[in-house]
């Protein structure tokens, strides 16, 4: 059976699954309890099987699923390895609170690819390692820059793998009501499974498979809202209009005396309970408890929608002065770290060719582009619910999606005046990812929606931590042990090494996601930055000019990674500034540093011996069968070719 | 590798390399001046019934950086096919 037919009825039976489970639902009043156990056992079986049957001990398969993914299907597994749990539960959100400033991560983390395309994914494959710190060893000479490349692989992904795992821990507590560490094992399941099996073949295949599931889910509930209340299933095209019409009810409502009346309240509340502080006397816990409320007090009392004479409303404000610049440097941080997460890279290795290779990354990006070209429709649609069927309704007849989704925590409705109606400074946000979860039920879509949605982000979260773990294990098994420490070691022993190394991994983040660390989720976002300052100009470099040599390499992505680190936690933790810009964009100072080092240190030093040049020279051209000459078409096909 | 002379490693380079900076500056100016500094501008003028500056941000650059990669893939393959690069597997 082609590939094509498999992943076809795999895709009509997941359908088919759907809806009887629907039918259910409707008939025999299928709890939603139930619904979350049956979409999670099913998918957690789906990969759990299709790790059985990929599983492999045949080195190339187990490191680059025997180079032999065609073009499309690693598209799919790339846009999976990629979209993980924040980009499907938590950028639509993001946006619907942020506005236009929010874009940077829509735009950041497409057209990293584009970098990617052109300066990395084909050369990459042209020279066909295992892993990102082979090439580097192989092109800088030596174990130095190898070891550099392994400290920064596996900083970047390792806190990656933990938002991951934490990812599936929520989502497993919220849907299934099961604890949220017993959660966090359960997924560990999934993962393991199918990377210890099979390695990269058995997670290639299985994150098609999540890719198929996690695209449904989240275009599911948003076309059928988008055909309910504007008869056009494709919200992509209807969404300009909702955007204007939030925009002039922005304007209103922010005009709007009750709402005027509602913000000084909240005002008072924050003023008192800073009040409160001021005077001390108090243990740290009121302290903390008042700190909170004051912040909740002050977001409610200065977040109009619009400023009082404003014409645009801020959602549709393009950022200036200080705003711009981070908004330009925040995109350039998210795409130069896209260009260069080694979880991402590695993907390119595993295409049959180098123009297969080209062409995956197209379809990478289309697959990726699908969601989040999407997720700016959902914000939208978040926004124009609440402003046009929250606000202004009477507090004891609330929709049915508020009243179904309040007691999760994640939004509160408090009538601040008390006027018995509901105002926009009377909608609490708590977190944002009410925008994709309660997407079903603000649609009026049967709770089995929901439960596909629950699939999708699951499926999201363990795409991503299973790439996540691959190339960490991978990191410490084969470049650190069998490149560095013992180059003699046996086959079987590294497999062996990997495996271990994978469940070892596996359990290490689980146990560390357990602890629920709060910076975890802001440190993923610094993974960007520092994959960015560290691999992007050291592989480019390598790439694209010959005369780039060891220690330039070395003590550029030294320098690169020192400038970054030194500019996220002097900002976050110290009060350093430079231009005002936001600890996120770190990137944007030691990317910069990173280059100009390398160039300069390897113009000071001795050029690289010929051999390594002339692996740069045989990177740029692939393999070639024989010259066609006098055809300037190229129609005629070379003989001898093979 | 051997079969492409100097001469054709030269032109095919410098094909590819002209290629990819063409790319760059569309994507530069896409992301970083249409969607970025102009967008303020840009939306006083309306596509789709979506203000133009935040179209281009949101599904504009997005549906550029699509196309590009496309085209790049399909020029380079086809260029590999003019000289004869023809790879096993």
């Amino acid at each position: 059976m082609s590939l094509a037919k498999i992943f076809g009825l795999y895709t009509i039976s997941f359908l088919g699954v759907t809806v009887l489970i629907g039918i259910a639902e409707q008939l025999f009043g299928l709890s939603a309890q139930w619904i979350g156990w049956i979409f999670m056992g099913l998918s957690l079986g789906i990969y759990v099987v299709i790790g059985i049957i990929t599983r492999t001990s045949n080195p190339d398969q187990y490191y680059v699923a025997g180079r032999g993914v065609p073009a499309v299907y690693n598209g799919m597994a790339t846009g999976s390895d990629w979209m993980s749990a924040a980009s499907f539960i938590s950028m639509a959100g993001a946006l619907s609170a942020q506005g236009f400033a929010g874009l940077a991560y829509v735009m950041g983390w497409t057209g990293g690819y584009l970098l990617l395309a052109v300066f990395l994914g084909p050369y990459l494959r042209q020279f066909g390692a295992y892993t990102i710190p082979d090439f580097l060893g192989a092109r800088y000479g030596g174990n130095f820059a190898r070891i550099i490349g392994v400290v920064a692989a596996i900083t970047c992904s390792f806190t990656y793998l933990i938002a991951q795992v934490t990812g599936v821990g929520l989502i497993v507590a919220r849907f299934i009501g099961i604890d949220y560490n017993v959660g966090v094992f359960v997924g560990l399941i999934g993962v393991l499974f199918c990377s210890v099996l099979g390695g990269m073949k058995s997670v290639t295949w299985t994150q098609v498979a999540q890719y198929i599931i996690l695209i449904v889910s989240y275009l599911v509930p948003v076309v059928y809202l988008s055909y309910q209340l504007f008869g056009i299933p494709v919200p992509e095209l209807i969404y300009g209009r909702v955007l204007q019409t939030n925009n002039a009810k922005a304007i209103e409502i922010t005009r709007d005396a009750k709402e005027k009346e509602t913000r000084a309240l909240w005002k008072k509340d924050a003023d008192d309970a800073n009040a409160k502080i001021k005077m001390g006397n108090l243990t740290d816990t009121e302290v903390e408890k008042l700190r909170a409320a004051a912040k909740t007090a002050t977001q409610q009392a200065t977040a109009p929608a619009a400023s009082d004479d404003a014409k645009v409303g801020r959602y549709l404000t393009v950022p200036s002065g200080v705003g711009m610049w981070n908004f330009l440097a925040l995109t350039f941080c998210l795409m130069v770290g896209t260009a260069g997460l080694p979880h991402i890279l590695t993907r390119y290795y595993t295409t049959p060719s180098v123009r297969e290779a080209r062409t995956s990354v197209a379809w990478s990006l289309f697959f990726i582009f699908l969601l989040y070209f999407t997720a700016p429709a959902y914000a939208a649609f978040a926004r124009f619910v609440i402003y046009a069927k929250l606000v202004g309704t009477q507090i004891a007849d609330l929709p049915r999606w508020v009243t179904l989704w309040q007691p999760a925590g994640l939004f509160d409705v408090i009538d601040k005046n008390g006027d018995g109606i509901v105002q926009w400074a009377d909608f609490v946000v708590k977190s944002t990812d009410f925008v994709v979860l309660s997407m079903p039920e603000v649609a009026g879509l049967p709770f089995v929606i929901t439960g596909l949605v629950m699939a999708g982000g699951l499926a999201a979260a363990l795409s991503t931590a299973d790439g996540l773990l691959l190339t960490i294990a991978n990191a410490f098994s084969h470049d650190l042990y069998y490149n560095v420490i013992d180059p003699t070691a046996s086959l079987t022993k590294r497999l062996t090494i990997t495996k271990i190394l994978l469940v070892v991994t596996a359990l290490v983040a689980a146990w560390v996601a357990t602890f629920r660390i709060a910076i975890i989720v802001e440190l993923v976002a610094w993974a960007f930055s520092l994959a960015g300052a560290s691999f992007f100009p050291a592989l480019v470099m390598g790439i694209w000019w010959k005369r780039a040599n060891k220690t330039g390499a070395c003590v550029g992505m030294i320098a690169g990674l020192a400038v970054t680190a030194y500019y996220m936690i002097g900002s976050r933790f110290y009060g350093v500034s430079w231009f005002g810009t936001q600890t996120i964009a770190s990137a944007v100072f030691g990317l910069p540093v990173g280059l100009i080092t390398i160039w300069i240190v390897s113009l000071l030093t001795e050029a690289p011996p010929l051999q390594v040049q002339e692996l740069v020279a045989s990177v740029r051209y692939p393999k070639s069968g024989q010259a066609v000459t006098g055809d300037p078409l190229g129609r005629t096909s070379p003989a001898g070719a093979h | 590798m051997a079969d492409l002379t100097e001469v054709q490693k030269n032109s095919y380079w410098r094909y590819n390399v002209t290629l990819t900076t063409v790319l760059l500056i569309i994507w530069f100016v896409v992301t970083y001046l249409i969607s970025g500094l102009w967008a303020g501008w840009l939306n006083q003028f309306s596509f789709l019934g979506f203000p133009l500056g935040y179209y281009m941000a949101a599904q504009g650059s997005l549906a550029i950086f699509v196309i590009e990669i496309a085209v790049y893939a399909y020029l380079m393959n086809k260029l590999d096919l003019k000289y004869g690069i023809l790879e096993e597997g």
